[in-house]
Parts: C-alpha cells; sequence; structure tokens
C-alpha cells in the first residue's frame, strides 16, 4: 500500500496534466464559441498547479517509482518546469493566432496537453519501455497538431510527411532498444548502465556486435528526433508546412524531450558505451554544423531558415553531449535551454507580425520593420544576435558553454572548426537584422497584437539579454540538474 | 565615488544612450540632441579623475574594481587601468563628445537611434579599455559590434549594407578565436579568465604560437593590417561622419592596444618567434598603403588608407621590443586619435555642403571657406608627421627605436614621412588651392559655430601635444617599462633556469 502511495507521488504532475486534459476535452462539449475562453484560462491553470506540485514535492535525492520505471529527480524537475514554462507562453503567442484561424478549440489545449505529458515522462522514464512510451505519445498528439487545420493541403502534406518518417525513426529506435535488451538482459537504465560496468550482464568479453548495433540504431533515432544530419530531411519542409503556432511547439519544448531521452539513454544507460557514442555525435555535430548553417544563407521563408538554424544548433548541442563529462551534459543542457528561449521568442514574432490571411513567414515581410515599430525591431535584433551568439546575449553563454567543454575534452580542433560555422552561421541572422533596420518597408499594416503576447514576448526577448548579463542562475540550475541526476 | 570610476566611465554612457532611445525620437529632435549632448558631456567629465588622481609613478594597473559575475566559470567584473589605457579612454569619452556635436545638424532621420548608438558605443569601449577579465573584455569586445554594425547600416552610403556586413564578419570570425584561446587558457591556468593569472602561466612555445595567431586573428582585423585590412576602406567610405571618427580615433586602437595587453605579455616568446612577420606586415602597411592612398580618388578612402599606414607604425614600435618603440607607438596611438578624427570631421564638413567625396568635384575650396582652410591644412601637417604637430612625436619615437633594432627597419619606416606628405599634402592642394572649380564650390559658405568649436579644439589638441607631449608620455612612460618587463620568456625551461640562478 505505501509502495502504491509513493508511486502515486512521483508521479502526481503526471496525473494532474492527465486528468486536467481529459476534463478539458469533455468540458469542450458544452461550451459555445463565446465561454470557450474558459478552456485556454483552465489549460494556464492547470499548467500552474503542476508547476506548484513539481516544485513542492521536489527534492534533490533520487526518487524511483513504478518498480524504477519512473524516475523523480532532479534533472526530471527541472525539464518538466521548463516545459511548463515554455508550453504556457507558447499557449499565450498562439491565443489569437488560432483564433483567427479557427482552430481554437479545445482539441488544440487538449493536445498540447497531452503532448505535455508524453514529453514529462520522457524526461522521467527510467526505463526504455517508459521512455518509448513517451515519446510515442507525444509524436501522436505532434502528428495530430500539425494536420488540425484540416482544410490547410500544405499542413497535412507536411504531417504526412512527419508522421512517416517520426514512425521509421521510433522504430529505429525501438529496434535498438530491443537489441540492447537482447544483449544486456535489462531494460531498465541503471541497471544496464551498471551492469556493463562489472561486465555482469555481459556473458563474454570483447566487442560486442548486438550491443554496439543497438547503439547505431538507438544514435539513428534519437538523431532524428533531435533533427541532426544525416537525418534531418523532415525538418525544414515540417517547419514550414505547419501553421506557426505548431512550427512554434515543435521548434521549441519538443527540444527539451528530445534532450531528455538522449541524456537519459547515453549518458545514463550507455554511458560505458560512450567511446563508441562519441564517434557517432562528433561526425553528426561537424554534418549538422556544416548543412545548417550554409543551407540556410539559400532560404527565403523565415520559418524555413529557421529551421536549418535549428539544424546548425543541434550541431552546437551534440558537440557539448560529446564531450561524454558531467561539464558537457550540463553546457549541452544550458544551450538546449538558450536555444528553447530564442525559438520561442523567434517564432513569437513571427506570429505577432502575422494577422488575418498573412502569414508573415518570408523575410521580405521583416523589411523596414524598424520604421514601423522600434521596439518590435528592437526585440527581434536581441533575438538575432542571441542567435547568432553575439554577447551580450544568453546565445553567447550557450556557445561558450558548449566550447569550453569541448577544449576541456581536448577537441581545440573541432572547437576551432565549430567557431568558423558560428560565423558563417552569423551571415544570415545579421540578414534579419539588415532588412528590418537598412531596407524600406513594403508593408505598412499597423501592427496590433493583443496586449498579453505583446508584454510576455517583450520579457522573453528582454530576458535574453538580462540573463546574457547575468547568467549564473541559469549554469547554476543546469549543473544542479545535471550533477544531482547523474552519478 | 573614487573606487567606482570605471565602472561610471563604462555605465554613464550607456545609461545615457539608453535614456536617449527612451525620451528621444524625430518628432522632438532638439530634446534628443540636448539629452545626448548633456549626456555625452556627463560621461566625459565623470573619466577626468582617471587623468587627474592618476598615480604617474605606478606602472601596474590601478583603479582596481572586483565584483564575482559568473561564479560557474569563474568569471569576474574585474576592472583597472594602466597608463596606455587611460588616455585611451579619455579619448574615447572625448571623441563620443564631438560626434555628438557634429551629428547637431546634419543627421536628421532616426536622430534617437544614431545618438544613442554612440554613447553605448562609448561605453562598451572604455569597458574593452579597462577590462581584466577575458571573458569581460570579450563580452565589451563583441558588444561594441552590435551598434557599430547598425550605424554603418543605417547612416551610410550607397554601398553601405555590403560594408558593414564585412566588418561584421570579419571581426566576428578574428575575435571567436580569441575566445578559444581563451578559454584554453582558462583550463591551462587552471580554471580562471584573470588577465594576470594568464600573465604568469608558464606556456610552451607551440601553444604560445597557436595563442598568438589566434589573438593575431582578433586584433589584426581591428587595427588593421596588412592583408586583412580591406574592410576598413569600405566601411570607412559608406560610414557617415561620426561613425568615421569613431571607427579611426578609438575603433582602431583597440587592435593595438590588446596587442598590449594580452597577445604580447600571454604569449611573449611567440611574440619573439614571430616578430620579423609583424615587422615585414607593419612595413608592408607603412610603404604599401600609402602608396596606395596616393592614387585614392575618394577623400575619405585615402584619410582610411592613411590610418592603416599611420597604425603600421603602432605595429612595428611593438614588435622592435625596444621601450622607445613601445612609448612611440602607445603615443601614436593617441595622436593619431586626434588627427585621423579632425581629418574625417573636415571631409564631414565638405561632404555636408556638396555632397560628395570626390577629390575631382572640389578645388580652389580655399578662396570660399579660408578658416576652414587653415585648419585642414594644420591638420594635414599633423597627418604627414610635420614637427610641432602631435603626429612627429610618436612616429619620431618609433623610427628612433626602430633604428636601434635595424637600419632597413628605420629607413623603410621614414619613408612615410616623405609619402604621408606627398598623399595629404597633393590632396589639399587638389581640393582648396587653384581656381574654384565650379559654381558649387562658389556658393559654399565657410565653417559656423559649432564646426569652428569641434576642428578648434582639435586643433589646440594637435599643437599642443606636439609642443608639450609630456602629459601623455608622464603616463606612458612607466607603462612601457613595466610592460617591457612582462616581456620575458615564459619557456617553463627558461624560468626555472631563472629561478635556479636566483636560489643560488
Amino acid at each position: 500500500m505505501e509502495n502504491i502511495q509513493y508511486d502515486l507521488i512521483t508521479a502526481l504532475p503526471e496525473i494532474i496534466i492527465l486528468s486536467m486534459a481529459m476534463c478539458i476535452l469533455i468540458l469542450d462539449l458544452f461550451l459555445k464559441d463565446k465561454t470557450r475562453f474558459l478552456i485556454y484560462g483552465l489549460t494556464q491553470f492547470t499548467l500552474l498547479v503542476a508547476a506548484y506540485i513539481t516544485v513542492s514535492t521536489h527534492t534533490a535525492a533520487v526518487g524511483y517509482g513504478f518498480s524504477g520505471m519512473f524516475v523523480d529527480d532532479a534533472l526530471s524537475d527541472v525539464l518538466k518546469l521548463l516545459m511548463y514554462l515554455a508550453t504556457s507562453l507558447i499557449l499565450i503567442y498562439t491565443r489569437s493566432y488560432i483564433q483567427l484561424r479557427g482552430m481554437f478549440r479545445g482539441e488544440f489545449y487538449a493536445l498540447m496537453l497531452f503532448a505535455l505529458l508524453g514529453m514529462m515522462i520522457m524526461a522521467s522514464g527510467q526505463s526504455m519501455l517508459t521512455i518509448y512510451m513517451g515519446l510515442e505519445l507525444l509524436s501522436l498528439c505532434v502528428y495530430s497538431l500539425v494536420a488540425l487545420d484540416r482544410d490547410n493541403a500544405k499542413a497535412t502534406e507536411a504531417a504526412m510527411k512527419y508522421f512517416v518518417l517520426g514512425a521509421l525513426a521510433s522504430g529505429m529506435l525501438l529496434y535498438g532498444m530491443s537489441m540492447i535488451y537482447g544483449a544486456t538482459g535489462s531494460l531498465n537504465l541503471t541497471q544496464i548502465s551498471n551492469g556493463l560496468v562489472d561486465g555482469s550482464l555481459i556473458q563474454s568479453t570483447g566487442s560486442h556486435p548486438v550491443l554496439i548495433l543497438g547503439l547505431v540504431f538507438i544514435v539513428s533515432g534519437l538523431a532524428f528526433k533531435l533533427g541532426a544530419v544525416p537525418f534531418q530531411m523532415w525538418v525544414p519542409d515540417v517547419y514550414e508546412g505547419s501553421p506557426t503556432a505548431i512550427t512554434l511547439f515543435i521548434g521549441s519544448v519538443t527540444k527539451l524531450s528530445a534532450f531528455a531521452i538522449v541524456i537519459r539513454l547515453l549518458a545514463q544507460g550507455l554511458q560505458p558505451l560512450a567511446l563508441d557514442w562519441q564517434g557517432m555525435l562528433l561526425i553528426m555535430a561537424v554534418l549538422s554544423m556544416v548543412v545548417g548553417n550554409i543551407t540556410a544563407i539559400a532560404q527565403t521563408n523565415l520559418k524555413r531558415m529557421l529551421a536549418y538554424s535549428t539544424i546548425s544548433h543541434v550541431g552546437f548541442l551534440l558537440f557539448g553531449l560529446m564531450s561524454a563529462s558531467l561539464n558537457g551534459y550540463a553546457s549541452a543542457m544550458f544551450y538546449i535551454v538558450a536555444y528553447v528561449l530564442m525559438s520561442l521568442a523567434s517564432f513569437g514574432m513571427i506570429l505577432l507580425l502575422s494577422r488575418q490571411g498573412f502569414e508573415a513567414d518570408k523575410l521580405d515581410d521583416f523589411k523596414g520593420l524598424n520604421q514601423r515599430s522600434p521596439w518590435h525591431a528592437f526585440l527581434l535584433l536581441i533575438i538575432m544576435f542571441s542567435m547568432a551568439g553575439v554577447p551580450p546575449t544568453l546565445g553567447f553563454y550557450a556557445k561558450f558553454a558548449v566550447l569550453q567543454a569541448a577544449l576541456q575534452a581536448g577537441f581545440i580542433w573541432y572547437a576551432v572548426f565549430a567557431v568558423l560555422m558560428a560565423v558563417i552561421g552569423a551571415f544570415y541572422y545579421l540578414r534579419i537584422v539588415k532588412l528590418m533596420y537598412f531596407d524600406e518597408p513594403i508593408d505598412n499594416a499597423p501592427i496590433k497584437p493583443a496586449i498579453d503576447m505583446n508584454i510576455v514576448l517583450s520579457i522573453n526577448a528582454i530576458a535574453l539579454l538580462i540573463l546574457g548579463l547575468m547568467p549564473q542562475s541559469l549554469m547554476t540550475l543546469c549543473a544542479y540538474a545535471i550533477t544531482h541526476s547523474l552519478q | 565615488m573614487l573606487s567606482h570610476i570605471l565602472s561610471l566611465s563604462i555605465w554613464v554612457p550607456i545609461f545615457a544612450g539608453i535614456l536617449v532611445l527612451v525620451f528621444g525620437s524625430d518628432t522632438t529632435p532638439n530634446l534628443t540632441r540636448w539629452l545626448a549632448l548633456i549626456g555625452s558631456l556627463f560621461a566625459f567629465l565623470v573619466t577626468i579623475p582617471l587623468y587627474t588622481h592618476f598615480n604617474f609613478a605606478d606602472g601596474d594597473f590601478q583603479f582596481q574594481e572586483g565584483l564575482r559575475w559568473i561564479p560557474a566559470f569563474n568569471i569576474n567584473y574585474h576592472l583597472g587601468v594602466d597608463g596606455i589605457a587611460v588616455p585611451l579612454i579619455l579619448l574615447t569619452s572625448f571623441t563620443t563628445l564631438i560626434v555628438v556635436i557634429a551629428a547637431w545638424e546634419v543627421i536628421e532621420s532616426r536622430i534617437a537611434q544614431y545618438m544613442a548608438a554612440f554613447l553605448i558605443m562609448s561605453g562598451l569601449m572604455i569597458g574593452v579599455f579597462s577590462a581584466l577579465d577575458g571573458i569581460l573584455y570579450y563580452v565589451f569586445w563583441e558588444a561594441m559590434l552590435i551598434p557599430m554594425f547598425l550605424v554603418i547600416g543605417i547612416w551610410g552610403g550607397a554601398n553601405r549594407v555590403y560594408a558593414t556586413i564585412k566588418f561584421f564578419l570579419y571581426t566576428l570570425l578574428g575575435s571567436l578565436l580569441m575566445l578559444v584561446a581563451f578559454i584554453y587558457l582558462y583550463y591551462k591556468s587552471g580554471g580562471s579568465f584573470e588577465l594576470t593569472d594568464f600573465y604568469a602561466l608558464p606556456l610552451e612555445i607551440k601553444p604560445q604560437l597557436l595563442i598568438f595567431m589566434a589573438f593575431f586573428m582578433a586584433f589584426a582585423v581591428k587595427i588593421p593590417m596588412w592583408p586583412v585590412h580591406t574592410w576598413l576602406p569600405d566601411a570607412h567610405v559608406e560610414a557617415p561622419t561620426g561613425g568615421s571618427v569613431v571607427l579611426a580615433a578609438v575603433m582602431l586602437k583597440l587592435g593595438g592596444y590588446s596587442f598590449l595587453r594580452f597577445a604580447m605579455p600571454i604569449a611573449p616568446d611567440a611574440a619573439h618567434t614571430l616578430a620579423p612577420m609583424m615587422i615585414t606586415l607593419s612595413l608592408i602597411a607603412i610603404v604599401y598603403i600609402a602608396l596606395v592612398a596616393l592614387v585614392q580618388q575618394d577623400m575619405k578612402k585615402l584619410i582610411a588608407y592613411s590610418s592603416i599606414s599611420h597604425m603600421g607604425f603602432v605595429t612595428l614600435g611593438f614588435f622592435i621590443f625596444n621601450s622607445l618603440g613601445l612609448e612611440g607607438a602607445m603615443v601614436q596611438m593617441i595622436s593619431h586619435g586626434f588627427i585621423s578624427a579632425a581629418m574625417f570631421l573636415s571631409v564631414g564638413v565638405l561632404y555636408d555642403r556638396m555632397h560628395s567625396r570626390r577629390i575631382a568635384d572640389y578645388g580652389g575650396v580655399a578662396n570660399t571657406m579660408p578658416t576652414f582652410a587653415a585648419f585642414v591644412v594644420l591638420f594635414a601637417m599633423a597627418n604627414s608627421g610635420l614637427p610641432g604637430t602631435s603626429g612627429f612625436v610618436g612616429e619620431f619615437m618609433v623610427i628612433l627605436g626602430a633604428l636601434q633594432a635595424n637600419f632597413w627597419f628605420a629607413f623603410l619606416a621614414a619613408t612615410t614621412l616623405i609619402f604621408g606628405a606627398a598623399y595629404t599634402l597633393w590632396m589639399v592642394k587638389r581640393v582648396f588651392y587653384g581656381e574654384v572649380a565650379n559654381n558649387h564650390v562658389a556658393a559654399l559658405k565657410d565653417l559656423n559655430k559649432r564646426e569652428f568649436l569641434i576642428l578648434g579644439v582639435l586643433a589646440l589638441f594637435v599643437l599642443g601635444f606636439g609642443l608639450y607631449p609630456a602629459p601623455i608620455t608622464a603616463m606612458t612612460h612607466n607603462t612601457a617599462i613595466h610592460f617591457q618587463n612582462q616581456l620575458h620568456s615564459k619557456l617553463p625551461n627558461v624560468i626555472t633556469a631563472l629561478v635556479n640562478v636566483g636560489s643560488n
């Protein structure tokens, strides 16, 4: 009996999100268009409650639930809090956009909450099965969210593409997991790790082709979810095709969950095989930086450009993970958190400028923004310089953290290569600044964002500057999460 | 108050810039201008105690302040200045004041953004001159690019976008390599970004060479040294007058200053090993770029090339490794700040009236603008290094220093006294003397009070430091000696040998 109670407390935030998602789904049936605002409020309230519970049940110690399949540690708590925050921002940014496009329905919010639930389970997954379950819950919700705007042919195409390729990747991941299970006889990540270290799970010494093959499949599956080269094909099409509200979701908060399972699987479960996966990550990091940065230059659609920019950022993220040390993981976590904040702000800016029948996703739509609205141009200026990694913005410390981790691990020449790629990357961010500040506007429609969105987006963008001046708190948080969860 | 004088010097202009951005706008241009003027005047006054309270006998860092900033990486907000940083800081705050006055009626669109960009940039540049922590320095160094990028891009001429992106990317490339070097040093020094820890670090020759090359990439682009100078003429030609003034008077000095502060003391053996290369590049800049300046059709381009040639003296002075050359290079940096500012402002005076920078569009300006012509002739003389002007002091010291090192260095460097006079005076002749070239020139009005004030003050400095350079040399002298002591070899075996000698 005590065990069950303990299990339930470990997973209390998940239980709240699940029950509220169902309530919202049912409540929606009884609401008319005029009162649908209630659902929006209820969803935000749910996030607040979940955040409160996550904070109040937090301890520095690691707690296991459901026979060790589920873990409640610092890493999962910090990631969950960031997920609530990001989801809440997404809801604020997307409200008027989806209202104007007929997607302001209960399904949108229920699917968001279910997707969030999937991500939380991924963050807390301690067994390969739990992780897979969370991943599938997230993926299925996102596929439907992309296709939510039924009559939009482009979105439907993107959803199909995402679904087919996503299913393939999930298959690869599952196949890899089954091989690891076959080789070690366990699904539990801690047991796998311990077993690999003391050799108790492996019958014979020497090389283990099955183990390595399984690792290759797992890394490929993870790379697909992250969008690293050579598994990046879906990223630009899905980013461009999805309604911007959903692109915002895919481009920001899901990266946190992808990071979570990379840490759980590679850093926690397969850390003893680090020498094997380091090389794979290195190749993908280098390719991602090259392909992402160079292809982004040729784009004319901002969403597509940001998609390639994501690919290059993933390259940097992998670069941090590659050093396979606590410092490297903490740096990578700092990088992904910084990236999520930047990505939220940049897609938020596209949403802010779009209006009925106008998407504001072409680069030329940003021409002369400084003359139309100096404040919003200034915000986007901060976002772009942060993406490019120019101090005093948060993006600089993200790059700094990853570079120092790589140098600590002795990858000096790869670090030099990475900064060369960062210079190429700076070009296309500068081009946005150029369009906003140096060109004349071609579109003079007034910019009238919703007041709540305007305030929150401003805070979001200014936070990139403030956290850039004082990055200590965020760095400490990431280091705390990593060191208290990985031994 | 005095203990926070450096912080005030950095943050007063930045906050003034933010205030101008918030309260200023194109609908209230005069309020914006006065706000910017008061802000820059205040920012200038704040820096004065750095001179009046400076301890001239001490060659080490003064006015130090320290705060823990990012403990996770042991990054500190550590400021301090010595005898080379103080004159450059004063130059920076003074130049900003000049730029604000010079822009008074000239800039009509987006005044608030223009003024704010220069005020913020001023604070950031003072930050570069006073940071004693690697990352703090890097943050100021890079952040400064953002306002400059906007200034050239928004208010520049026809080819401004090309110029500003080239400027930004060139500089970013060098800076990021420098960042890698800093992080490398951080791990070598056991987890510190403190400059003094970097100085004390014994390093093998190979890492020293790599570190020096990384710094070289960052600083050579900024100075700029031949062959990475090509962004400068483009940026200058397209920059508004204020942009050119700040670029030439202060931003180029950042590169020279950083060689002194970082590259040479951290990697002294590499600096000695690579000195032949550095001297060669400096001499190419001095001689070849002077020849390039001779054939320019555009006045701003000519002065831009002249700046590169003069900065060649600075790097030459550093890498001949004697105190005369070193001190001469320091004086040259400060003197060139005044002279190049004056030259670009003079071109600005003409450009505001005629909207042309082509030499061929002018002729006989002295007939219609006699007062202005008198000023320009003075500045031209200073630019060509005439004794009695500040341009002479630094160049002469560097040439004397070079003579100690090698006769041919001094010989080649001295040719600039001929070439410099040739390109500057030939330009003055074509623009100011001869027949009045066309009706536009005939209609020119002489200097107004504002322009007279700016050029007059600069002329006082140029003549004053030429006749009595003691206020500058008093500051730089002990710093140069102190600096020389830092350039001893750091190779581990040499250090142990020295320790053994000492213990015996």
